[in-house]
C-alpha cells in the first residue's frame, strides 16, 4: 500500500523539475529574442535599470542637438545649416513629405553624396526632413521631452523597439559623420553613439528627470 | 561613354562622369542659355530639369543624369511660347537677363505642380533663384500672369 502512495509523488517531482525546466527555457529564449540586435550580442543588459538608461540618453542627447542631427530636426519648416544651425539660406521649406517644395526640393541641390569643397552642399541618396505630418522636432526639447517622444510611436515615424534599435545604423543618421568639408563632427564616434543608444533602450528607455539639462 | 538626353535629343558624351552637368549642356552639348552663377548651387542660374525637377546642374554630377530626360531652357517650349516665356516677354522681366533662364525654369515647375499660385507659394519656389538686378517684382507679377495664359490654355 505504501509504494502505490510514492509513486505518484515521485510522478509530480519529475512534472514539477520538467515544468522548471521548460519554465526557464522559455525565459531564456524569450530574452535572447527581445535582444537580438548585433551591438547587444552577449551582452549583459537584461534587466531595467533607470539610472544607467538616462545616463545613456544623456550621451545620445548631446548628439541629437548637434548640427548635425538637429539642423534637420528643427522647430519650424525651414532647415538650419551650419554649426551655428542658422536658418538655411534661400529658405527651402519641409513641404508635406519632408522633401522641399516645387523648385526648391531637397535633392535639386543635394546629391547623392557630398559635393567637393568647403560649405559646399552635403550629399546623401535620401536627403530629407521628417515630414510634415510627423515633426520629429529635436530644436528646442528638453533630454526629458526628446527621449519621451523618441520611444512614442505617435511621434517617432511608427518605429517599434526593433525599428528604434536599427535607426542608430539609418544611412542619413549614418551621414552625420560625413559631413563635407567645413562642419564639424557630433561629439562622439558613430560607435560610441550606437553603444549609448542601445543601452539607453535596452536598459529600460527611460526619460530623464524634468530639470536634467 | 555617357548617354544623356537633352530636350528630346540624344548624345553620346565622352566625359567625366563626376563632371558637372553644366559643363557637359554649355561646353559638349553646346547649348549655351543655360548660365554659370556661382557653382555651388546658391544662385540657380544653372537650373535645368531632370526627369521634371528643377535641379542645379553647376553641382549636378553628370553621372545623375545618365540616361534620364534633360531639359533646359531651349527646350522649355517648341517656339519660345511657354505661358511664362509670353508673360516674361509681355512685361520685360528681365534686366541684364543672366539669371532668367534659371528664374523660368523654377517657376515652369512650381506652374506645373500649381496651377493658381499665390504670392506665398511664388516665395516658396522661387527664393533660391537670385536675381542681382532686382526684378523679382516683375518676376512676381509675370508668374501671375503666366498662370492666367496657362489657365487660357496658351
Amino acid at each position: 500500500m505504501k509504494q502505490i502512495n510514492t509513486r505518484p509523488s515521485f510522478s509530480k517531482a519529475v512534472l514539477i523539475i520538467t515544468m522548471m525546466i521548460l519554465f526557464l527555457i522559455v525565459n531564456l529564449a524569450s530574452g535572447e529574442l527581445n535582444y537580438h540586435h548585433p551591438d547587444n550580442a552577449g551582452n549583459d543588459e537584461l534587466k531595467k535599470d533607470s539610472v544607467e538608461s538616462v545616463n545613456a540618453f544623456m550621451q545620445v542627447y548631446k548628439v541629437l542637438m548637434s548640427p548635425r542631427c538637429m539642423n534637420c530636426h528643427p522647430s519650424g519648416d525651414i532647415p538650419l545649416q551650419g554649426d551655428d544651425s542658422h536658418i538655411h539660406t534661400m529658405e527651402p521649406k519641409r513641404g508635406t513629405d519632408g522633401k522641399g517644395l516645387y523648385a526648391m526640393k531637397c535633392m535639386n541641390c543635394h546629391q547623392s553624396a557630398n559635393v567637393p569643397g568647403a560649405h559646399t552642399p552635403p550629399g546623401n541618396p535620401n536627403w530629407h526632413m521628417p515630414p510634415a505630418d510627423m515633426k520629429m522636432i529635436f530644436e528646442g526639447r528638453t533630454p526629458r521631452q526628446l527621449a519621451r517622444q523618441l520611444v512614442d510611436p505617435n511621434q517617432n515615424g511608427h518605429k517599434d523597439t526593433k525599428a528604434l534599435l536599427e535607426h542608430a545604423h539609418d544611412g542619413l543618421v549614418l551621414a552625420a559623420w560625413d559631413p563635407g568639408e567645413g562642419r564639424s563632427l557630433p561629439p562622439m564616434s558613430h560607435e560610441d553613439f550606437a553603444k549609448a543608444w542601445n543601452r539607453w533602450i535596452n536598459l529600460g528607455a527611460f526619460a530623464p528627470p524634468a530639470d536634467a539639462k | 561613354m555617357i548617354s544623356l538626353n537633352v530636350n528630346k535629343k540624344a548624345y553620346q558624351l565622352d566625359a567625366d562622369p563626376n563632371m558637372p552637368l553644366l559643363w557637359a549642356i554649355r561646353d559638349i552639348v553646346g547649348l549655351t542659355g543655360t548660365k554659370y552663377g556661382c557653382g555651388v548651387a546658391q544662385c540657380g542660374a544653372c537650373v535645368v530639369h531632370l526627369n521634371g525637377e528643377a535641379v542645379r546642374s553647376c553641382v549636378t554630377p553628370l553621372s545623375r543624369a545618365a540616361g534620364q530626360e534633360v531639359v533646359t531652357i531651349e527646350g522649355l517650349s517648341e517656339n519660345n511660347n511657354h505661358p511664362l516665356q509670353l508673360a516674361w516677354k509681355e512685361l520685360d522681366v528681365p534686366q541684364c537677363g543672366y539669371c532668367h533662364s534659371g528664374q523660368l525654369m523654377s517657376a515652369a515647375v512650381l506652374l506645373r505642380e500649381n496651377s493658381t499660385p499665390t504670392d506665398q507659394d511664388i516665395d516658396d519656389a522661387m527664393a533660391g533663384n537670385i536675381c542681382r538686378c532686382g526684378t523679382y517684382s516683375r518676376i512676381r507679377k509675370a508668374i501671375h500672369k503666366a498662370a492666367e495664359l496657362q489657365k487660357q490654355g496658351r
